[in-house]
């Protein structure tokens, strides 16, 4: 028995040393216990302030951008082959849903009956992810074949991640994650989350405001609004064009409106880098490089349009318009920008590559670094009442018992705070709360026990004898609460998020540690006091 | 000291007025639901923005809802209301109602501009300390420090810029400073500091402490998954009971759970409280806890069953439960007190979270006593009455085990 009693105590006392290990390191000094401390403990968002948020990215938008793609390249092939074809189209998805993007095909209309052979040949020859649909003896639908359009789908989310991440990188936190959030149905959704960020304005800024980049050839303007443009054009716009505002800037009164053609002639996929500068005159510029493919593009654009303007639209906004002055191949500057912040901030969306996708926000939640601090205070003042007022009843109702069960539940907490530690798990608000629930209901398992004991001491028998059939008589009981409220936590783990999900961790960690402290860690103490005094009669309990 | 030494009280016998208690409660919630027109739900699971505001001074509501009503940019109902927390002074909450996700955004944006336009002095060039960010902050103060000839290494400036910004966020002030002068007790703020602070910031008289936006998607996922969870957790335990116990205990203590949840989501109707996530994360501990009581009594019962062979149900069931009286009483009373003081002490982010903990844990012990053994009680009756022979055991085939080796005991 003493043996074993030895063995017991040494397995406490390691268990001990490694908890509090995990918790403040090897401190040297009051500092820097407090440091390791906080280093050790990550805080949730919602303890240390930051934004969460989830972006869904607008898929429908890459395949759009495919389909139109693929337009110019069959414009060319037919003109190659000497197809006549009257118009190619695809639908304006820019402001739907993601489910558009199941829909999205392109309108071949006015292919002569008489090439109908030719072009069908074409088509499957060279374009074999697409299925072609006759609509009737001139007019064609291709749509991109079922398991190629996932695989784009997937692809740009997958890149829409990567872009997000690396533009959240250059915000330089040391903690954040992107992740894709996929959930049923909804495969397009990306989780953001940045502790710490106390501008979640520009958080958003950076990620994907300006999220598609086109530079477009600008037919007419500029307009004074959009309905004096229409106005102008007898109501309707010619065909393959758009109307698009241009950003207000800083003196600038009122908005202006351009009539631009649809498809760009670059987009961001083709760009490839792009650095602040100064021009000649002080004023900020962006200098970009292009693809070598789009270089190509490029030039041949610039140089067939000498002295016409082009826009440059980020998320169908103009940035701005620019007279082309000479054949621009693979690198070019945009210039007329507002302050040097504008233009990092422009060269940050061209480097990092435009998302293939906008995004819009499905969730956000922004904590400001004050209501963190209030909720941990809070937590604190809770916690500390709340453990005052149980060591008090424990002491009071179980005497010498209650010590025991206090030392107990100072060690729950010790583990407790190790194993979240340890797990790199994050603490949140609920989380405290977690851990306070859990001093009440690992407390039950002690008074279970004692419980138990009187009971034994009552029917008369001795100390020891009493305390053994106490703890045993309760251990299945102590199993059966721990497991129902551990299943009930492991749902809520399962389906939470945030906050929640560390409240169910804090519960359960907190409860299994409850399970060794509250049996193996009192009886070994209770063993220790009564080890050699068989003849006890009495208990303090 | 020791409360509930052999207790001997009529639980069973009684039970009539304490269903009937139930009864009058269940309904009362029910009422109470009904009455105003559903559930009030929180931001999580009715979608919308919701931002709370704090303020210098008392909030001037009426002018912040006439700014509101007069911008013509927020699509939609604006709602301004007082944050009612003890705790919490001058706070507001700003909500606007659910639309979708992309006027979400917009919404968002405009409810940051009308209360700049209303409080703040956007126009006047300078920075406003108590929502500036340590990277703009420091990004401000860089150049003109130089140039009043202030020396600042880089290094230097991030430290004192977090020094202003943690001060300025640490309770009391809690994200407001009210006069630059209480700035001056931080090391490292000196004269010249101070006055290229004043210079170019100013200090407006509110912060945005939290922002929540949930867009219709989102909130209609989070609703589907607090039921999910709910349910998924209520047949869990039924499994994990009806596989300890027999099947009827494991739905007498659902029953009973279940019982809790109602009572509690009626209370919450009846408080006007809001039920968030989580409030379902407070009900499904609940749930887990209101088993716990409930399984010890069963327990109980069910060692009592194996001794006291001869005992009618309901006078055995009587004696289990006045014998774990006393550890049920302790156990809630401590649990509730830690509840107690989360509820007191723990703020208003944990205000619903501990209400409907307080209401559940009381709901909970008393359903353990009151609800689930005269359930099993009513069943084994009835079984009993439609069979028209002696009491049958409840564990009669576990019972049919030990009965052939008595030395064996069973778990």
């Amino acid at each position: 028995m003493k043996n074993n009693l030895t063995a017991r105590t040494v397995v406490i006392v390691v268990t001990i040393l490694i908890c509090v290990f995990g918790i403040i390191d090897f401190p040297k000094s009051g500092a820097d216990l407090v440091k390791n401390f906080k280093d050790n403990i990550r805080l949730g968002l919602d303890l240390k302030g930051g934004t969460h948020l989830v972006l869904e990215i607008q898929v429908q938008q890459a395949v759009k951008a495919d389909a139109d793609q693929t337009a110019e390249r069959l414009k060319d092939d037919l003109k190659k082959q000497n197809v006549a074809w009257g118009s190619m189209d695809t639908p304006d998805v820019r402001d739907g849903h993601v489910e558009d993007a199941d829909n999205v095909a392109l309108a071949i209309k006015g292919i002569p009956a008489t090439q109908s052979s030719a072009f069908r040949g074409l088509v499957s020859e060279r374009y074999p992810n697409y299925i072609l649909t006759a609509l009737n003896s001139t007019d064609y639908s291709m749509k991109l074949k079922p398991t190629d359009l996932n695989d784009l789908k997937v692809d740009t989310v997958k890149r829409a991640v990567d872009t997000i991440g690396n533009r959240i990188d250059q915000l330089g936190l040391a903690e954040k994650s992107v992740q894709q959030y996929g959930k049923a149905g909804s495969k397009y959704e990306v989780l953001v989350q940045l502790p710490g960020v106390d501008d979640p304005a520009r958080a958003k800024e950076l990620i994907g405001t300006a999220a598609v980049l086109e530079i477009c050839d600008v037919k007419e303007g500029p307009f004074p609004s959009r309905e004096g443009a229409l106005a102008q054009k007898g109501g309707i716009l010619p065909l393959g064009t758009k109307l698009v505002r241009s950003k207000p800037r800083g003196t600038q009164d009122g908005e202006q409106w351009f009539l631009v053609v649809k498809t760009p002639v670059i987009t961001g996929r083709e760009m490839r880098n792009a650095r602040p500068g100064q021009d000649e005159f002080r004023k900020w510029e962006t200098n970009f490089s292009l693809s070598q493919d789009g270089g190509r593009r490029f030039g041949r654009y610039t140089e067939a349009n000498i002295g016409n303007k082009l826009a440059v639209v980020l998320d169908n906004q103009i940035v701005s318009v620019a007279t082309i002055q000479s054949k621009i191949e693979d690198s070019g500057r945009i210039t007329g920008l507002g302050s040097e912040e504008e233009s990092v901030d422009l060269s940050r969306y061209l480097r990092s590559g435009s998302l293939p996708a906008g995004v819009i926000y499905n969730e956000e939640r922004s904590i400001g670094p004050s209501l963190g601090a209030d909720s941990i205070h809070a937590g604190l003042v809770a916690g500390l009442a709340g453990l005052m007022a149980v060591i008090a009843v424990m002491l009071v109702y179980y005497k010498r018992a209650g010590v025991n069960a206090v030392l107990a539940l100072a060690l729950n907490t010790v583990i407790l705070l190790a194993a979240v530690s340890y797990f790199h798990a994050v603490l949140t608000l609920p989380g405290i709360a977690g851990i306070i629930l859990t001093i009440g209901m690992a407390v039950d398992s002690n008074v279970l026990i004692f419980e138990r004991i009187r009971e034994e001491l009552r029917t008369g028998k001795s100390v020891i004898a009493a305390v053994d059939n106490g703890f045993s008589k309760a251990w299945w009981t102590i199993v059966d609460t721990h497991v129902t409220t551990v299943v009930s936590c492991a749902f809520l783990f399962l389906f939470g998020e945030g906050p929640v999900r560390g409240f169910a961790v804090t519960l359960v960690i907190g409860l299994i540690a409850n399970v060794f402290t509250a049996v193996f860690v009192s009886k070994t103490i209770f063993d220790y006091e009564l080890a050699g005094r068989r003849q006890l009669t009495e208990l303090s309990i | 000291m020791e409360l509930f030494k052999n207790t001997n009280y009529d639980f069973l016998g009684k039970k009539w007025p304490f269903i009937i208690a139930s009864l009058v409660l269940t309904v009362a919630g029910f009422a109470s639901i009904l009455m105003q027109g559903g559930l009030k739900f929180g931001i999580d699971f009715k979608g919308g923005t919701l931002m709370t505001v704090k303020f210098a001074q008392k909030p001037p509501i009426e002018k912040i809802r006439s700014a509101f009503s007069r911008s013509g940019k927020i699509k939609g109902e604006v709602s301004v209301q007082n944050f009612t927390d003890p705790q919490t002074q001058n706070e507001i909450e700003i909500g606007t109602e659910l639309v979708n996700e992309k006027q979400l955004a917009a919404n968002r944006q405009s409810m940051e501009e009308v209360l700049a336009d209303t409080f703040a002095q956007p126009g006047s060039g300078k920075l406003d300390l108590n929502s500036a960010s340590k990277e703009s902050l420091a990004a401000r103060l860089r150049d003109p420090l130089a140039a009043a000839g202030v020396p600042m290494a880089e290094p230097q400036l991030q430290k004192v810029v977090a020094d202003i910004l943690d001060y300025r966020d640490t309770p009391p002030r809690s994200g407001l400073i009210g006069d630059f002068s209480q700035l001056s007790s931080l090391p490292g703020v000196n004269a010249g500091i101070m006055s290229t602070l004043k210079q170019e910031c100013y200090l407006a008289p509110y912060t945005v402490k939290k922002t929540e936006m949930v867009g219709p998607k989102v909130g209609a996922e989070l609703r589907n998954k607090a039921v999910l969870a709910t349910l998924y957790a209520l047949a869990g335990m039924l499994a994990y009971i009806a596989f300890r116990f027999e099947w009827i205990y494991g739905v007498a203590a659902v029953i009973a759970v279940f019982h809790d949840t109602l009572i509690t989501i009626g209370l919450f109707s009846i408080f006007h409280e809001e039920i968030s996530m989580t409030v379902i994360a407070a009900l499904l501990t609940l749930v887990g806890y209101s088993m716990n009581d409930t399984i010890v009594i069963f327990d109980r019962i069910r060692e009592n069953l194996k001794i006291m062979r001869r005992e009618p149900l309901e006078s055995l069931m009587n004696k289990s439960v006045n014998q774990t009286l006393s550890r049920t009483i302790m156990s809630a009373g401590l649990t509730f007190l830690t509840v107690v003081a989360l509820f007191i002490w723990g703020g208003p982010v944990l205000h619903t979270f501990s209400f409907a903990l307080v209401c559940g844990i009381t709901v909970g012990t008393y359903s353990s006593v009151f609800i689930a053994s005269p359930i099993v009680l009513f069943w084994h009756n009835y079984t009993d009455s439609r069979k028209r022979t002696a009491p049958v055991l409840a564990t009669a085939a576990r019972t049919d085990a030990s009965r052939k080796n008595p030395s064996k005991a069973v778990k």
